[in-house]
Formats: structure tokens, sequence, C-alpha cells
């Protein structure tokens, strides 16, 4: 393993943290954004909306919107309804 | 003649509303869809599944033609559904929202109260608020009140299929507002949305009577006809209801006589 790959596997392992995802426990790593943890999740990010801590966070800052240990975060999509 | 449907300045082509569940594909929503001529459809707000990739709904929706109306279907609180009306804000392009706070599980009926506040609440943040209510006439003027877009009283439980129970409900209800009148569930059949009209309604907003007929496609055009029809024979004007014959045809002239 040369050095790079290994900071990189060793700042990943620190920084990962546990969040709430959905109603579900998660490890994700760290750190993050919306918009990163999004681009973790293979989400497009045009298509759903994500509230953290029950706050709706805005399309535009998704990128500057960082991900803390213990966040509750929720991510919904329109789905069929009536 | 013009007859424009419009809801919060925002004009609709088609006084039919349709939903967008129960479907048994996406490809036989969009042509229930096309059949209808709706260019408002309601959608719902659910967290995303990451256990499987599965198509978008929105793949299957013109939105450059179909508006979209999110629910707050599910919410059984004014808080659950004001998070989930804002949620559905964000997922869309929009901030009109279908607002239901159910109230008990068997019926699907409104709490009421709760959706008086979720309303005040929502219309004070911005949003074109379209309650989905009984069909009684005291809320609906307190939903006019808190700042509803229009109100949406039910024919009938939602997804029962009985048709309109209250008519006069519905014909009180139509008399007072000022808003529009969308029946919002309840309808079973083609007449149920016929009657809904006749009584004076501006729209019928339906799911399971489409998704959920033998042959969704045709029932849809079948709608989009009632709807049209309902509608003009409330513009034209019925005939009394009266008790006894009245001849159609002259009495006078009759052969032998």
């Amino acid at each position: 393993m040369n050095m790079e790959r290994f900071w990189t596997v060793l700042v990943r392992y620190e920084s990962a943290m546990n969040v709430t995802l959905n109603g579900e426990p998660r490890e994700v790593p760290g750190p993050l954004t919306v918009a990163t943890l999004l681009a973790h999740l293979d989400i497009d990010s045009r298509r759903v909306a994500v509230e953290l801590n029950e706050t709706v966070v805005k399309r535009a800052r998704y990128d500057d919107t960082p991900i803390r240990p213990d966040d509750v975060i929720e991510i919904v999509n329109f789905v069929g309804g009536g | 003649m013009s007859d424009p449907f419009v809801i919060a300045g925002r004009t609709f082509h088609s006084r039919l509303i349709v939903g967008t569940g129960k479907y048994s594909s996406n490809q036989v929503m969009r042509a229930a869809h096309e059949a209808s001529g709706a260019d408002m459809v309601t959608v719902a707000v659910r967290r995303v599944d990451f256990t499987r990739k599965t198509e978008s709904l929105l793949d299957y929706i013109d939105t450059s033609k179909i508006f979209l109306l999110p629910n707050t279907a599910a919410c059984y609180t004014a808080d659950e559904a004001i998070r989930t009306a804002r949620l559905g804000r964000e997922a869309g392009m929009s901030n009109w929202v279908k607002l239901e706070v159910i109230g008990d599980e068997k019926t699907l009926f409104p709490d009421t109260a709760a959706l008086v506040e979720a309303t005040r609440v929502l219309v004070n943040d911005g949003f074109v608020v379209l309650p989905y209510t009984n069909d009684d006439p005291v809320v609906c003027r307190k939903l006019e009140d808190a700042g509803a877009a229009a109100v949406m009283p039910l024919g009938a439980p939602i997804g029962s299929g009985l048709g309109i129970q209250n008519a006069n409900n519905i014909r009180i209800i139509r008399e007072q507002s000022k808003v529009p009148v969308i029946v919002d569930a309840g309808v079973g059949t083609a007449s149920d949305a016929a009657v809904a009209m006749e009584l004076g309604a501006d729209g019928v907003l339906m799911n399971t009577a489409i998704a959920g007929a033998n042959d969704p496609v045709a029932m849809a055009r079948a709608m989009k006809l009632a709807v049209e029809a309902g509608r003009l024979a409330y513009l034209a004007g019925r005939i009394p209801r009266k008790m006894y014959a009245t001849a159609s045809s002259p009495l006078e002239g009759v052969v032998g006589r």
C-alpha cells in the first residue's frame, strides 16, 4: 500500500461517523456534505429533498451544508399517490 | 364558451385532477394520464428506498405539461403534514400542496382541527394550500378563512368508490365558497364525477377510480368526458324536478281524434 492510499484509508476510518438516515442507524464516511452524501448514496440530487435535523436543506445549500455525527437525515422523493 | 379553471391565479385546461398511485405500471399510469386530459396530478412524498434502485415516477410524467401537486397523505398531525409539505416543496417545483391531516385510520377522514391549523401555518409560509376535508360547510369556511386556495371536500371515503354521499352539502359548500371547490375522493365511476360537477364543483380529484378500474386508460377517458359533461350541464342549467309528466309533443292534431 502506498502512503497516499494509506492516509486516505486512515482518514476515512477515523472520520467515519454514525448518523440516522431515513430512520435507520448508518455509518457513513466523513467528512461529508449533503452533496457528497447524496453522491455516496448514488442519488440524483435533482429528484429528492433533504431534511437535516428536521429542517429542510435548500438545494442550493447542499454543497456547503456539512453532515455531522449523530445528525438525523431524511431523504425523500415523489412516489405514486392520490 | 370560455370557462377557465383558475386556482390561485394559475389556469388549468382540465377540471379533472388525477393521482399517480396504485397503477399496475408507470406505463399504464402515463397512458391513463394522457387519456384523462388532466394537467395536474398528485404525488406522495416518501423516504427514498436505498435497498433497491427503482425508476423514478418523474420519468413518466411530462412536467412541462403536467403540474405536480405533492400531498401530505398518511400524516396524522399538523406537524407531520407541515414537515412533509416543506419537503414536497423542495423536491418539486412549486409551493403548492394538497394538504391532508388524517384523523382516523379506517375511514381516512381528516382531523379537521389540525387541518385548519396546518393550513394557517403553511399559508403564512407562502404555500398555496388545497386541503382535503370533510363535506362540511363549516370546516370549509374555516379553511377558506385560514387562506386555503381551494377547498376539497370528499364525496365519500378515499378509495371507497361510493360516489357523492351528501350532495346537498357539496351544493352548500359551492354556494358559500369564494375559492374553487374540488370534490376529492369517493368517485367510483363516471356518473359520480358528472354528479359532482353538476352540483357545481369546480373540479374533481380522483385516483383509485381510474387506477383500480379493469381498464384504467378507458376509465380515464370516461372520467374526462364525465367531468366535461357535468360541467356543461351545470352551466347549462338543468330543468326543475317535477313529480308528474309534462308532454314533449303537441297535444293537438293527434290522428283520428
